[in-house]
């Protein structure tokens, strides 16, 4: 099970709960769990989401969207059913916080859920984890079995006439591409996980073509402790624009990786340097990729930025699902940038063109000249590549590819081109193939 | 009582697949998890797996053979008892993922996606499994082991060796 590590600058919400038993029903309700959601059926929709757009939450999965406004987009009236559909499909690289809620306080979702639907007027929600996460489905399924005996979920939940509220939990199978909403409907309706062409948005045509509200796992998780402590309160633990506070995931070289709530804003210098214990071994800094695998990189220079959504932009990069990976010296950019990209195009799903066919010229390029086969015009080809699947796909898996090659590019051309010239640093972590060689079993 | 007659699954695998079947707004969105359900089982989804998949769901063999092939952890063959899955992505690379898979590959004498002669144990070398800030971390099935070295890594495999290991499905 993984370790909880925590700081005293961190601001707890979220993971108020976190490594107290919460598992258990009764300690949840004992820890003013399922206070919410009663508060919300006797409020009703509208102060839901007046309390949701107050708070300023921005969706946590990486597009940071406001959330009261998402719900605010779903019709109140539909001639089908609307749905919830929790998106814990969390396979950015980088980036392990929905794994800590669903381990810790799995109740928080199911209550999010319970009141998101609330707002939509839906009566039908959808807890989907990865594949991966097959051990925290049955956490959370024993929540939903226990949130059910206790009578918060099915037929008149909390004992209220005509208020029904159901959740079905289950698992993916394994594509990364099934996090982005319209391939993790597509999944969900039991096909191959690829995109939808947008528009219609899931908020108008979504699930079953039902108006549906997708929100990040964390986003859910947030929403019963914005209404009880009230929008404003926790609005004003972030900064202008970036509402309350949010869980970072620091992995990588540093002393104390871990899984932190801190505040929308906190500076990155010190996430790094005071949080997550500084630089591992004492070794200097050399790169950061800040939230996840698909932002772009900023060098050791450039750490001094406040960790929202609109500092990061600001910054040339993004806030992302808040996975910040931190690389010491001794990493090759060269070595970093191949084992990203082999990610993205194991992962596209080859639906469309430009990410099909870019991640892999992208990946061979690479692959070759990380084996000491590049020349002059690679590196460019390279960038020229990235550039165009830049928007030119249907969903966002192709800049998410892009994204960070460019980034690599611009940040470390002078690397690359050392590398050209035979520069290796001192301990690689990927075994080089000659070049003309079978690739390794194993490299995918 | 199951609503297929010679199920080729267990009683309750067949129950779980007939509750999974009904509690869907359409039948079709339980297939993901029953071929999951099907693979823990039989330890792959078999030909008479996809057929009764599909006769459960009104679907075409071809339509659960489509979806069977796009995702990673499905698979159409048989592995060891216990399959190792070493995360090789940035954050377990940075802290010596590669260095354990290749750890892996030699006390194994397997490679990437073989199984060692007595069938105990599959190696994988997978993308991210979300265990980021505990890394270099591996899955055995669906367990966890995270913060690992080789000799962590010798230490877990012998626990499965001798029985001792975690094994939730």
């Amino acid at each position: 099970m993984p370790t909880l590590v925590s700081h005293p600058d961190e601001v707890k919400v979220v993971s108020r709960r976190f490594g107290m038993g919460a598992t258990d029903i009764d300690k949840y309700v004992e820890l003013d769990g399922y206070k919410a959601v009663q508060m919300a059926i006797e409020q009703g929709p509208e102060w839901i989401i007046n309390t949701m757009k107050a708070s300023g939450l921005r969706g946590r999965g990486g597009a940071g969207f406001p959330t009261g406004m998402k719900w605010s987009f779903v019709p109140k009236v539909s001639e089908k059913p609307k749905y919830v559909l929790v998106n814990g499909d969390e396979s950015e690289p980088g980036t392990c916080k929905d794994h800590v809620i669903f381990l810790h306080d799995p109740h928080a979702v199911i209550e999010g859920t319970m009141i998101a639907g609330l707002a939509i007027g839906a009566k039908l929600g959808f807890i989907y984890l990865r594949g991966e996460y097959r051990y925290l489905l049955k956490i959370v399924e024993k929540a939903v079995a226990d949130a059910y005996a206790k009578g918060y979920l099915g037929k008149n939940i909390f004992g209220k006439e005509g208020v029904d509220f159901d959740i079905i939990t289950q698992t993916g199978a394994g594509a990364y591409e099934v996090g982005e909403e319209s391939a993790l409907m597509e999944s969900l309706e039991g096909k191959r996980g690829v995109p939808r062409i947008k528009p219609p948005f899931p908020a108008v045509v979504g699930l079953y073509g039902g108006p549906t509200v997708i929100n990040n796992a964390e986003t859910i998780a947030n929403a019963p402790h914005i209404l009880l402590m009230g929008g404003e309160s926790y609005a004003k633990l972030g900064t202008e624009r970036n509402g309350g506070t949010r869980l970072f995931g620091i992995s990588g070289h540093v002393e104390r990786p871990g899984v932190y709530e801190l505040p929308m804003g906190y500076s990155m210098r010190k996430a790094i340097y005071e949080v997550a214990g500084g630089i591992k071994d004492g070794k200097k800094l050399k790169a950061v990729v800040p939230g996840g695998s698909s932002c772009p990189v900023l060098r050791a220079d450039e750490i001094d930025v406040g960790l929202d959504f609109d500092q990061m932009a600001k910054a040339g990069t993004m806030l992302g699902s808040g996975g910040i990976v931190v690389l010491d010296e001794s990493v090759s950019i060269v070595e970093f940038a191949l084992r990203t990209i082999r990610f993205y195009q194991h992962e596209s799903c080859g639906w469309c063109i430009p990410c099909r066919e870019g991640t892999d010229w992208i990946k061979k390029t690479l692959t070759r000249f990380h084996a000491g086969g590049g020349n002059k015009k690679d590196i460019d080809n390279i960038q020229y590549l990235a550039e165009n699947m830049m928007g030119r796909t249907f969903c966002p898996l192709g800049d998410a590819a892009a994204m960070p090659t460019l980034g690599f590019i611009k940040k470390f051309r002078s690397e690359f081109e050392e590398y050209l010239e035979g520069k290796r640093v001192e301990h690689p972590l990927i075994q080089i193939q000659p070049v003309g060689e079978p690739e390794l079993a194993g490299a995918h | 009582m199951s609503s297929i007659a010679n199920s080729i699954f267990t009683p309750e695998t067949a129950a779980r697949f007939d509750k999974l079947a009904s509690i869907y707004p359409v039948k079709r969105s339980a297939l993901v998890p029953m071929l999951l359900y099907a693979q823990d089982e039989i330890g792959y989804v078999s030909n008479a797996a996809v057929a009764e998949i599909a006769e459960r769901l009104d679907l075409l063999e071809l339509d659960v053979r489509n979806v069977l092939s796009y995702y990673s952890m499905l698979r159409t063959a048989p592995v060891g008892k216990y399959n190792v899955q070493v995360c090789t992505n940035i954050s377990c690379m940075l802290r010596g993922g590669f260095e354990l898979l290749d750890h892996c590959k030699k006390t194994l004498h397997i490679g990437h996606k073989e199984t060692t002669a007595d069938g105990l144990f599959s190696l994988e070398e997978v993308e991210c499994i979300g265990a980021c800030c505990w890394a270099p971390a591996v899955q055995v099935n669906y367990d966890f082991h995270e913060d690992l070295t080789p000799a962590k890594m010798d230490a877990v495999l012998e626990d499965y060796r001798a029985g001792r290991g975690k094994d939730v499905k």
